[in-house]
């Protein structure tokens, strides 16, 4: 109990400073929620507390803009964040092909984040690579002309990745 | 960077002087395209190799390495370009770095290898500027993106920049400018193609102060990426093009709301304003003249309905993106209820251009009604995809065969996709109607439509809008003839479904309505009756929307139904989908074509693959779920999109007369 208490404070020590970063102006509510999220991949009840307090700002009206905007999530989000673009361009080279095979493979749903919490998977309209379709992001970083094939390739390096780590952090 | 401050139009001058001379003439640039296309092929570890490699040849005081923003050509990045030259090298890589080195910039050779070579003609192209894809272009509003560092403010003032700002400023009367933008005859790019002369002008006229001069960089059409790039690549036209107008509007303060989703251009566009305050280009007494005007960056939620002017202004104010009926226009009461002006990234971009060489040069170019370029971010299913930037009025012929370089393949356009949700999709080609001999029996279908093709259609605002689709931020997405066009327009629904704000009933219940109807076509499920019924909600939404994202959403499906009713009969009527997409209708097969690479068995989830290499391949049909994932990774044109139900067929008649290929060429597995 003494420890989640620890954290909260540390977020909203976080929140403070993201706030104090922008100002306490309403226009910036949407870019503090933005950074806010990026603590803990997803906005939390306490979070939107704690911001409308800082603010001043009804938590109501925080409510419903982390519910309006597609960047915010209020369930939490797996380690590795896998986006597959559906933009239109995208969509007529096969787009679908790929969401289905992330899907098969990882056991999910897009939406979703898989039960140990290490893979989650979206859609997004577009992330404006267009010409370089199907496009997918991984951690953010662009991967390009997807097929079946690279998804398996890329999946195995996101996973080896981590075994990576670990093995680091062992041998530490 | 040096902060200097510029306080008046002589110091600029003088600025741009000193950069210039402090520059040698013809040194050696090379110079590679850093958009986020390039970033994805990875031009990083490119651009960081050139500079370790001019270093240990000791090269690095003579040549420079800038990555600049970007140059258009995606499909074929990483893009080196080496300058004053211009060789164009494509799909650069690290390992490749080391040759140029040694090669080009050392002994002036060319490497072949990565010289470009045009798909049709089979012939090398050395220089830029002649590779068809560029050439045929009018690059203006891109016309700086090759040749500077998005972050080096120097590098913009020695192009040029900020000198029509210092005109504005100095040499002419805000009225003057607003004439001047009329004049010129310049269209809002982001959709409508609104007179921007008029709109400054009633802002100017409009009662209340503060004024807000806004930058919609929410650029949200699935397919369109020209803002980001120009963000990206040549903020500063973007930041000039806002001063002016705030100067011509009487504005102090300006916003650019920007998509969350575009990191790199958040990024450069902030490195730009901060230049711009620390050299006087921005905040108080700009250039010495008195006038102050400041710019904040505002990330954007990922909603595609904040795009539109008044959702994009309650977004601005922390509220949820809904729009309102705008009875009272945003110039008169916008954003804090205060007069607003809004326009796009692009329509700022020209402004600089049009204070520079005048309003008769810019309206000496493009059509009677639609002046100047427009940028067309060419994707989908055509050899050249990229950013785009033509004069108005331009064929579709010229821009899908003269830059897009054609169709990959042996298939046939189709489709031409413009205006994004909101647009149509347009009909290009008719040879590759499957259905033509079956035409007749569906009587519906009027023989003027039957006969049409719009491959030679003038692009521009009038055009497009009298074609039943429109120019929207200029998306193009191509298609070809395994695009199905119910498939099409169930996409773009769903996409609105999603998008709708949910303020008003047509636009929310409607679609819905519609999506559920479309569904059921493409399942097989749908009735003869259900044409009339879309078209007749189609009519209703369009009549009774709050906002445009409303009374555009049936264009979607208008569109294909103008152009394409012989399909959406055939998934009703014949229950049988042409092109192969939509999967309750269809059939995977694989015929003769098969070499046997095996490039297929892998990627099927279901195991539904027998066969070994080099043997004829089978698809097991009980098994297979027709996801597609083989279709997309062969490259012999083997696998088959047929009627449900007669896949089997295929596959006996393939086995009967199928032989080992003499020259077995495995295929790379992609």
């Amino acid at each position: 109990m003494i420890k989640t208490n620890e954290v909260r404070q540390s977020t909203d020590r976080a929140i403070d400073e993201i706030v104090d970063r922008y100002g306490a102006k309403p226009n910036a509510l949407i870019m503090i929620l933005q950074d806010v999220q990026k603590h803990h991949r997803y906005l939390s009840r306490d979070d939107l507390k704690s911001v409308a307090g800082k603010m001043n700002i009804p938590l109501a009206q925080i409510y419903g803009v982390a519910t309006y905007y597609k960047s915010f999530s209020l369930k939490p989000k797996g380690k590795n964040h896998i986006c597959v673009c559906t933009g239109t361009a995208c969509h007529v080279r096969l787009a679908q092909v790929i969401i289905e095979k992330f899907e098969t493979d990882l056991k999910i749903k897009a939406g979703q984040s898989t039960p140990d919490m290490e893979f989650s998977l979206e859609t997004v309209n577009c992330l404006g690579a267009c010409a370089l379709g199907p496009l997918v992001t991984a951690n953010e970083v662009y991967f390009g002309n997807m097929n079946a094939t690279k998804v398996d390739k890329l999946l195995a390096r996101l996973k080896g990745k981590e075994i990576e780590e670990k093995a680091e952090e062992e041998a530490a | 960077m040096n902060a200097e401050r510029i306080s008046s139009p002589r110091d600029l001058d003088e600025l741009r002087k000193r950069i210039i001379n402090q520059r040698q003439e013809n040194k050696t640039i090379i110079t590679i395209c850093a958009g986020t296309g390039c970033l994805a092929c990875g031009c990083e570890p490119v651009a960081s190799a050139f500079k370790t490699a001019l270093q240990q040849s000791g090269l690095d005081k003579e040549v420079e390495v800038r990555t600049t923003g970007c140059h258009g050509f995606c499909e074929r990045g990483p893009l080196v370009v080496i300058q004053p030259q211009g060789i164009f090298y494509q799909r650069t890589k690290p390992s490749d770095v080391k040759m140029i080195v040694e090669r080009t910039i050392k002994k002036g050779e060319l490497v072949d290898r990565l010289l470009y070579r045009d798909p049709q003609t089979n012939e090398v192209i050395v220089h830029e500027k002649d590779i068809p894809f560029y050439k045929r272009q009018m690059r203006l509003v891109f016309g700086k993106n090759g040749f500077m560092d998005p972050t080096s403010i120097n590098d913009y003032i020695a192009l040029g920049g900020y000198q029509a700002l210092a005109r504005a400023l100095t040499a002419m009367q805000p009225e003057e400018i607003i004439d001047e933008v009329k004049k010129s005859g310049l269209r809002g790019r982001g959709g409508g193609g609104f007179p921007t002369g008029k709109k400054w002008a009633s802002c100017r006229k409009a009662q209340g102060s503060p004024k807000y001069v806004i930058c919609n960089a929410d650029e949200g059409d699935p397919g369109a990426f020209m803002d980001r790039s120009l963000l990206e690549g040549n903020p500063h036209s973007v930041i000039e093009g806002m001063v002016i107008g705030a100067y011509a509007i009487g504005s102090n303060d300006g916003y650019v709301y920007v998509r969350n989703e575009y990191p790199l251009a958040v990024k450069n566009l902030s490195i730009a304003i901060k230049a711009a305050r620390e050299h006087g280009l921005l905040g108080k007494d700009i250039l010495g003249t008195g006038f102050g005007f400041d710019i904040e960056v505002s990330r954007g939620g990922g909603a595609f309905v904040c795009g539109e002017s008044t959702a994009l202004m309650a977004s601005l104010e922390g509220r949820t993106g809904e729009p309102r009926a705008k009875y009272i226009h945003t110039v008169d009461a916008g954003l804090w209820n205060k007069p607003s002006n809004l326009n796009n990234v692009e329509t700022w971009a020209n402004v600089p251009l049009i204070i520079e060489r005048g309003a008769d040069w810019y309206a000496g170019i493009g059509t009677a009604s639609s002046k100047g370029t427009k940028v067309f971010a060419l994707t989908g299913k055509v050899n050249n995809t990229g950013l785009v930037e033509v004069p108005m009025g331009i064929t579709l012929r010229e821009i899908l065969y003269g830059i897009g370089g054609g169709v990959p393949g042996n298939k046939k356009f189709k489709a031409v996709q413009t205006g994004g949700p909101s647009g149509g999709t347009l009909i290009v080609e008719r040879e590759w109607q499957l259905d033509q001999k079956k035409a007749p029996q569906y009587k519906s279908i009027p023989k003027d439509e039957e006969a049409m093709s719009l491959i030679d259609l003038p692009v521009d605002f009038e055009e497009l809008t009298r074609v039943g689709s429109m120019m929207g931020s200029g998306g193009m997405i191509v298609m070809d003839e395994d695009s199905c066009m119910v498939d099409v327009a169930k996409y773009f629904l769903n996409f609105l479904q999603e998008e709708s704000c949910g303020k008003c009933l047509p636009c929310r219940e409607g679609i819905r309505i519609m999506l559920k109807i479309l569904t059921r076509i493409s399942e097989g499920a749908g009735k003869t009756e259900d044409i009339a019924l879309l078209e007749e909600m189609s009519r209703a939404i369009a009549d009774t929307s709050l906002c445009d994202l409303g009374r555009s959403a049936p264009n979607p499906i208008m569109s294909t139904i103008r152009y394409f009713r012989s399909e959406y009969q055939a998934h009703i009527i014949d229950k049988r989908c042409p092109a192969g997409v939509c999967k309750e209708l269809v059939s995977h097969a694989i015929d003769n074509n098969c070499n046997g690479c095996h490039a297929c068995f892998k990627p099927c989830p279901t195991d539904a693959i027998i066969g070994t290499i080099r043997q004829l391949h089978t698809i097991d049909q009980d098994k297979c779920i027709q996801c597609g994932a083989c279709y997309q990774i062969c490259k012999f044109d083997a696998i088959r999109r047929v009627k449900r139900g007669e896949g089997g067929e295929i596959q006996r008649k393939a086995q009967e007369v199928w032989k080992p290929k003499t020259k077995t060429q495995p295929a790379a597995m992609a």
